[in-house]
Formats: C-alpha cells, structure tokens, sequence
C-alpha cells in the first residue's frame, strides 16, 4: 500500500532543494516573488471542497501523487522526429516547446523576429527584459488568493514570453506545445506563459498540451495576458492529455481601452482538469468572447470556472460553453459576470449547454452575476439534457443508422463552437480531433 | 407496394387510428385527406416508425415485409420517405453533408458503395435545381434560419436525393404561399415517373390542384370513412368537413 504523503509538505521541501538548483538566480526580483508566493501557498494550503470555488471539484486524487517540480529531476528528451503527432497539421506557426515547463530551444523554431519585441523562453527573457517582466510577471494573475497559481509563481521562471510592441501584426500564430510527464518519474509541469500585447496590436496564441510520459503528470500552468490599448488577443487552449494526468491552469487577462480577446478553451483529455478564465475590463469600449467545449467520459472531471469583471463602462463580453458527459464523468461550469457599479452600459452574455449521455454523468452548471450597476444588459442561459428525440428521429427517417445519428448530433452540438474558429488548420484539426473524440 | 391492414394504433393510452385500411400500388398518388385531429399526422407517423406511437391491432405490410418490425433507417433504407410537417432544425449539420451521409447509408443498407464526391456534388445541383432550392441553402445547416416555405422545399430535395419508392407528404402544403405550393407540385411530378407511389397528407384541396391524385380517402376520426377519385376533393372543398361531420353523426345514430 501506497503512504499517505502529504504533498504540501512535501512541495514546501522540495522548494529549498529548487532555490539550491536555482544558484546566481537567487538574487534576482522575480526570486523574491517566489518567495513570497511559496509563503501564500503554504497559507492557502490545497483547497477543499469547502471552498465555494471548489466545491464540485475535489483533488483528492492529485494529492494523493508525490510530484517532482522540474529542476529537481533530470528532464526527458524527446527526439525532434517524435514531434509531428503534436503539431497541427498544415499550421504555419511560431513554435514553442515546452517539455516539463521548460523551453526546448532544439525542438522549437520561431519564424518570426520582431524588432524590438520578443517571442521564446521566458527565462531568457527574465535576464533580457528583466524591467519589462516586473511589471507583469506574478501581477496579472493573483497568486494570493489561489493555491496553484502561487505554487507555479514558487516554482516558476520557465515558459513563454511573447511581447508584441505597438502596431505589431503577428503574421504567424504562436503555438507552444505542452509536453508533460516521464516514464520514471511523476512529474509537476508548471509553465507560465505571458503575453504582453502592445498597442494596436494583434496575435493569436495557441496553447496544446500532451501526456509524454507512462507515469502520473500534473501540468499546472498559469497565462498572464497583457492587452494595451486597442490591442486584439486570439487565444486557444487545447487540453489533448492523457487518462492519468491532471492539468490545473489559469489565464488572466487584463484589458486595457478598446482591446479585445476571443478564447477557446477545448478540453477532451486528461483525468482532472480545472480552467480558470478570468479577464478584467480596466479600460472602455472593450470586449472579450470566451468559448469552450467539453468532452468528459470515463471517470474524467472538467471545470471551467471563468469570470468575465466589469470594472468599467461599456465593454462587452460574451460567453458560449458546451460539454457533452458520458460514463461516470463530471463536469462543472461555473460562469461569473460580475458588473461593478462603475461599469455602466455592461453588455454580458453567458450561456452554457450540456448533453447528458449516461446516467451516472453529472454536471454541475452554476452561472453567477452580480451587478451593482443599473444600466446594463446581462443574460444568462444553462441547459442540460438528453439528445433532442425529435432531431434523432429526423436524422433516422432520412436512413442513417441510430448510433451513427447520435454521433452527428453530438459532433453538430459541439461544432457550433468551432465553427466560429477562424484559423482553417486548427479548425479542420479540431473537428477531425472532435470525430475522433466522439468515436 | 403498401398494405395498411385495420391498423390501430394509440398515444399516450388514447386511441388515434381505429382501424385504417388501404391498398397503395406502384404509380399510384393517393391523397388522405380529413379535419385537424383526424388521426392524418399519427398515420404518417406509424409509417415512418416515429416513437410514442403504440400499434394495438392491425398490420401494414409494404412490398411483402411486415413494416412495423423495421427501425425508421431500415424504412429509409427500404425506399420509404417521409417529408415532415414540421422539418426540424439541426444546428451544425449542413444540408450537403446531411444528404451526403444518408445517401451513404441508405447505399450501405442495399449494400452499396458509397457515392463518388463527384457524382453527389452533380447529383445535388440537378435535385436543387428541380426545386428550385437557392444553392446557398445546400452549404446550409438543416433548415436553421429557413422560411417555413423553404423548409419544405428542403423536405421535397430531400424526397429527390434520396429517391423512395413511396413518398409519404404530410401537410407540406401547410405554411406555404401558392408559388411555393406550385414549385413542390412541379417538383412532385417532375419526380414521379409511373412506378413511384406518393401519400399525400391535407387538410385542403389546393396542393392537389399541382398534384393530381388517383384516389382521394377521408380521414375522419380515426377511420378512412370514404374513398373516392379527385373529384372527392373538389366536393370536399365545396361543402366543408362539417358536412362530413353531419354525416358521421347521423351514421352513428
């Protein structure tokens, strides 16, 4: 039998082994940020289901693993010629590699140089553009108030760092690549990925994650984006992990006047998955779309908690979410708009749908919105259900076969969010991945 | 082709058919015809082996094979059509790949191999083309966002795809403007070549203005109280459903 560890614990003491392996870099700000937000990990602890946020949501499985952060084990290599069946296929795209959190300079290959601007390792980055770093890195998303968030800042300094200067026009999008996990050990990925969109400009940001490894992984990403005046973000995230590995990310997004983002979380892998979206209007006229599908089966839980904050006057944000659960799996959405009494003239939509497709599934779909603001226009939507019987029936009259009928529906209800995806590789990749899925 | 012997059949415990007898032969167009509540819709319905209906007595048998004891997409698969009086919307299918995958599965049912890319894009733009179906809607998805008149010219491509033997029609005149009821006509006898049979579903006479019926069979209560030619139709339209109405009452007496 397996001892109980106590992976807080234990993370506490793998942190002055990491500082150890960290040497010269001990001296530098982004270290003190560390420090601090070991601290506020220690304080938080992981969270329980007594906590609002994570109420439906219970991590006893992860836990339960004594995961080794990176730098304190020897990371695998992985051959540039196993690299395709990660890719997108047809995609022109700046790539980034991450394997264990830590960028692979042979594996990636970044087409575009961008004067005065910067895409690659966020560990080059920290000693090239230490002062522009400062001010975003640990300061976009809140590790204070959240448990994972403070242990990837703890144990952060690797990943991707994309700074876009005014006017800059992306022409090809970012992809990195998430490889997590190793056959010898089990391993906490815990990548940070910054984005720092500079005025009027425009980018898209693909992020994919992959299972590497035969032992239990847990990639714990956090994305902090930076959108300046009348800059415009497309960002995915693609959750392609496998069945025994755990995946906990947030992206935070803060919007300055006249910027806009569209995200697309897709998450059809992984045993535990929990997404954080959040974005904050701090500047006018702004708008931000977030769309996301689901596929949980199995004994699978996906989260998506995201939270669309108003702050101030006339921003728009709208919100699709759609998830199909199967077999013993859980879902969970809970969608939080919350319109603070500044921001008047809000324009917020959300609506989530779910197919139920066994018994046993579960979903629980909790739409939030708080709203001290009095001119505004908010909605909300959530349904769950079986497939429609009368669509079934339409499909069967016309001579295909019922569980071939099914399976269109399904891969119809879906479709309705990919379709909007603009980037014809990735859609065609999703939807083909989507087939696959639903097989 | 089609025999509907004292078919019986319930919903929800109540009975709707009460006894339906009727003989479709190869070529032949015949129209039901009777007032709202009749049992029409629930008769097309069993044919097309739609669920919720429960047969209680009675069989139908089409081209010698018991049909009730067939799944709807073994209907399909026999040459059975039925063109909905409600065409529902599936978001997220287009029209094309819709046609596509029926076609291929109806194939697959005769065993068949699947149809060549070429042949169905040709296929789609003659069939459009006859109903005057706007080439737009094909890339469509099923019948999201169509006028009521456009859903049922999707219904009558549809019918023309994927050629059946024997068509049922229920109501498809319902909802439609008279061009629009003119084109499903042409459409219709563009398509029937002698052999074909049509079941044609209404509650008036006009659609049968385009499509000329062989028999024309009242509906009334559950029961086919009357049979006649296509003149039946026109008596029909002259004196009103109250007047069968009358009738029956009096009979019951």
């Amino acid at each position: 039998m397996k001892n109980n560890i106590d992976l807080k614990e234990k993370l506490l003491n793998d942190f002055s082994e990491f500082e150890k392996s960290l040497n010269g870099e001990i001296n530098t700000g982004f270290h003190k940020t560390r420090k601090d937000a070991i601290k506020a990990f220690n304080e938080l602890g992981f969270p329980t289901r007594k906590i609002e946020e994570w109420r439906f949501t219970h991590i006893n499985q992860l836990v339960k693993n004594s995961f080794l952060p990176a730098g304190l084990f020897e990371n695998i290599k992985i051959p540039k010629t196993n690299l395709k069946k990660y890719l997108i296929p047809k995609l022109e795209a700046n790539l980034v590699v991450l394997v264990n959190g830590i960028f692979d300079k042979e594996l990636s290959d970044i087409k575009e140089n961008i004067s005065n601007g910067f895409i690659g390792s966020l560990k080059d980055a920290l000693k090239s553009h230490s002062d522009e770093l400062s001010g975003l890195i640990g300061k976009i998303a809140d590790y204070k108030k959240d448990a994972f968030t403070a242990l990837n800042t703890a144990f952060g300094g690797d990943g991707v760092y994309i700074s876009l200067p005014e006017n800059t026009n992306l022409k090809y999008p970012v992809l990195i690549l998430h490889l997590t996990g190793s056959d010898k050990e089990e391993v906490i990925s815990q990548p940070r990925v910054i984005i720092n969109a500079g005025k009027f400009s425009s980018s898209v940001v693909i992020e994919v994650s992959y299972t590497t490894g035969k032992k239990v992984s847990f990639l714990n990403s956090v994305t902090e984006i930076m959108l300046e005046e009348n800059s415009k973000v497309t960002h995915y995230k693609i959750q392609n992990d496998s069945e025994n590995s755990f995946n906990i990310g947030t992206t935070q997004v803060v919007q300055n006047a006249n910027s806009s983002i569209e995200s697309y979380v897709i998450s059809w892998g992984g045993e535990l998955i929990r997404n954080n979206f959040n974005t904050l209007f701090k500047g006018k006229d702004s708008e931000c779309h977030m769309n996301g599908i689901y596929l949980s089966k199995r004994n699978q839980l996906i989260d998506n908690h995201t939270l669309a904050d108003h702050a101030v006057p006339n921003c728009y944000s709208n919100e699709l979410y759609k998830g199909i659960i199967d077999d013993n799996a859980v879902a969970v959405f809970n969608g939080k708009i919350l319109v603070r009494q500044d921001a008047q003239k809000t324009n917020a939509y959300q609506s989530n749908k779910n197919i139920i497709l066994s018994e046993k599934a579960d979903i629980n779909s909790i739409p939030q919105l708080e709203i001290f603001a009095d001119d505004v226009k908010c909605s909300h939507g959530a349904t769950t259900g079986q497939l429609n019987p009368d669509e079934l029936f339409y499909l069967r009259s016309r001579g295909i076969e019922t569980e071939k009928a099914k399976k269109i529906l399904l891969y119809a209800f879906l479709e309705e969010v990919i379709m909007n995806i603009k980037l014809a590789p990735l859609k065609a990749y999703l939807e083909k991945m989507l087939e696959k899925k639903l097989n | 082709m089609l025999i509907i012997k004292d078919l019986k059949a319930e919903i929800e415990g109540k009975e709707i058919l009460k006894g339906i007898n009727l003989e479709v032969k190869p070529g032949e167009i015949h129209a039901i015809m009777g007032p709202n509540g009749s049992g029409k819709s629930t008769l097309a319905s069993v044919l097309a082996g739609k669920e919720g209906y429960e047969v209680t007595g009675g069989e139908v048998l089409y081209e010698g094979k018991n049909l009730l004891e067939l799944d709807p997409e073994e209907r399909a698969g026999e040459g059975i059509f039925l063109a909905f009086q409600y065409p529902v919307e599936i978001p997220g299918v287009s029209n094309a790949n819709f046609m596509k995958t029926a076609i291929n599965e109806i194939r697959k049912y005769k065993g068949l191999d699947p149809v060549k890319a070429t042949e169905f894009l040709k296929l789609m733009k003659e069939k459009a083309k006859l109903v005057e179906l706007n080439p737009e809607m094909i890339s469509r998805f099923v019948n999201v966002g169509f006028s009521g008149g456009e859903k049922k010219r999707n219904e009558i491509f549809q019918l023309a795809m994927l050629d059946p033997k024997l068509s049922i029609l229920d109501e498809t005149d319902s909802g439609l403007d008279i061009d629009a009821l003119k084109i499903v006509g042409d459409g219709i006898n563009k398509i029937k070549d002698g052999k074909k049979s049509f079941v044609v579903i209404t509650h008036y006479q006009r659609l049968l203005n385009y499509i000329v019926p062989d028999f024309v069979h009242i509906l009334y209560n559950g029961k086919i109280i009357k049979t006649g030619g296509k003149e039946l139709a026109l008596e029909l339209e002259e004196s009103g459903y109250d007047f069968i109405k009358e009738t029956e009452k009096n009979n019951a007496v």
